[in-house]
């Protein structure tokens, strides 16, 4: 567990970015599920849940989640459901249990790209973007790539454009981590494909995906899971060598893409 | 600092530390229900209610929950006994340990899903570890609770 000195409710995006910017030992927290496992000494904790930043919101051309929403909410949303089937549902509803989800925060887990992210893998294939105090719009992709930075990721922001989606992930028990996991999609005959918990994080596989036509046929769909596994990198750690990880990419992925043309 | 809460209706004003967490200060008060069954927010032991929504007591800081509702089983007594009764006939419980949180998720769930499937009723709870057993006992005292409850039974 980790040790606070003080604690604050902040009442304004502003004073949160002053007080992260005060002292390097402050810290944002999010649902704190994965904070709490390490033993760091912090001296504030800034926690923004009294700013109403906790909802799913259509904003016209955009979904816009806010960072303290819960992987629950996303879960059971039905504005999400509507635009991108269960994608959403899917990629969340292994973490550990309904009690963890409703704590843990979409803010935490973006911010912090967690190579074993589940929801990552699937923002990737809707063109997510991150709206950061400071830094402002940032496309999801480029944020991953970023280097680390101390900001307020503020809201989520998903454009609102229908996708006919699905996830996949393979795990070794049913809450566990993903071994690997995948997100297929396809809108008007353009498709999206992103693979996480490589176990680096989540990527897009752009010259993959441009492979496949609106209708692929068996011979396309085989020769888009031979060619994944060689656009993206994996790697291997406890859960699973490289070569295990690039035979199961290929089964996701055809999985995703055999579940999109259903 | 000092925060002000509901625990089972009852207003409690409390001094805590800033990084007490919500299990701590609930079994300091003597709601002894919840346990921590692991290290990893993992085994579901800790769950009480939140605004009547299933948490983990264990990864909740006891200052987040100023001004917030909190229910633990100990304010349930009617409605966890009358789901106990279900359990104890399935045999379903072996040392116990991990029912009470299993029974305020249950709860929680019969008051959110309107007609779970078998599938619905595992992946709700699929949080609540048990060691002991292999779940079969309570899957059967769950699906006649339900079926019970929907009939109108008490509760």
């Amino acid at each position: 567990m980790f040790e606070l000195k003080k604690y604050c409710a902040v009442q304004s995006l502003d004073q949160a970015d002053e007080m992260l910017h005060a002292d390097k030992k402050n810290v944002i927290l999010g649902g704190l599920l994965w904070m709490k496992m390490s033993r760091k000494k912090y001296n504030t904790g800034i926690d923004l849940s009294r700013l109403g930043l906790d909802g799913i919101k259509d904003t016209g051309n955009f979904i816009e989640i806010g960072c303290m929403t819960s992987l629950r909410q996303m879960e059971i949303s039905p504005i999400l459901e509507d635009y991108f089937g269960l994608l959403i549902k899917d990629s969340v509803a292994h973490i550990v249990g309904v009690q963890f989800r409703n704590l843990a925060t979409i803010g935490g887990s973006v911010y912090s790209k967690f190579g074993f992210s589940d929801i990552l893998t699937a923002l990737m294939i809707l063109d997510a973007q991150v709206h950061l105090h400071r830094a402002g719009l940032v496309p999801l992709e480029d944020f991953l790539e970023m280097p680390p930075r101390r900001d307020i990721l503020v809201n989520i922001l998903i454009p609102k454009k229908k996708m006919a989606a699905s996830y996949q992930s393979h795990r070794m028990t049913a809450t566990d981590f993903p071994v690997l996991n995948a997100a297929v999609g396809c809108r008007k005959g353009r498709w999206k494909i992103a693979l996480g918990a490589r176990p680096g994080r989540a990527k897009s596989a752009k010259k993959t995906a441009a492979l496949l036509t609106a209708a692929p046929d068996e011979d396309q769909v085989r020769k888009v899971c031979d060619t994944v596994v060689e656009e993206l990198a994996f790697g291997s750690n406890a859960r699973g060598s490289r070569d295990y990880r690039k035979a199961i990419a290929k089964v996701l992925v055809k999985r995703g893409i055999e579940a999109v043309c259903r | 600092m000092q925060i002000i809460c509901k625990i089972n209706d009852r207003e409690y004003i409390q001094e805590i530390a800033p990084d007490l967490l919500l299990i701590d200060l609930l079994r300091e008060l003597g709601f002894l229900s919840l346990k921590r069954g692991c290290d990893t927010a993992n085994c579901g032991l800790c769950t009480i209610w939140l605004d009547d929504k299933p948490i983990l007591s264990c990864s909740v800081l006891a200052a987040r929950v100023d001004g917030r509702k909190v229910t633990t089983i100990e304010g349930l007594e009617e409605e966890a006994a009358f789901f106990a009764g279900f359990m104890a006939d399935e045999g379903a419980d072996q040392c116990g340990f991990c029912s009470p949180g299993l029974v305020m998720n249950v709860l929680a769930m019969g008051k959110e899903l309107a007609n779970p499937t078998p599938d619905d009723i595992k992946q709700y709870l699929s949080g609540n570890l048990c060691r002991c057993t292999g779940y079969a006992g309570q899957m059967r005292a769950i699906v006649k609770f339900l079926k019970r409850k929907k009939k109108g039974g008490r509760k």
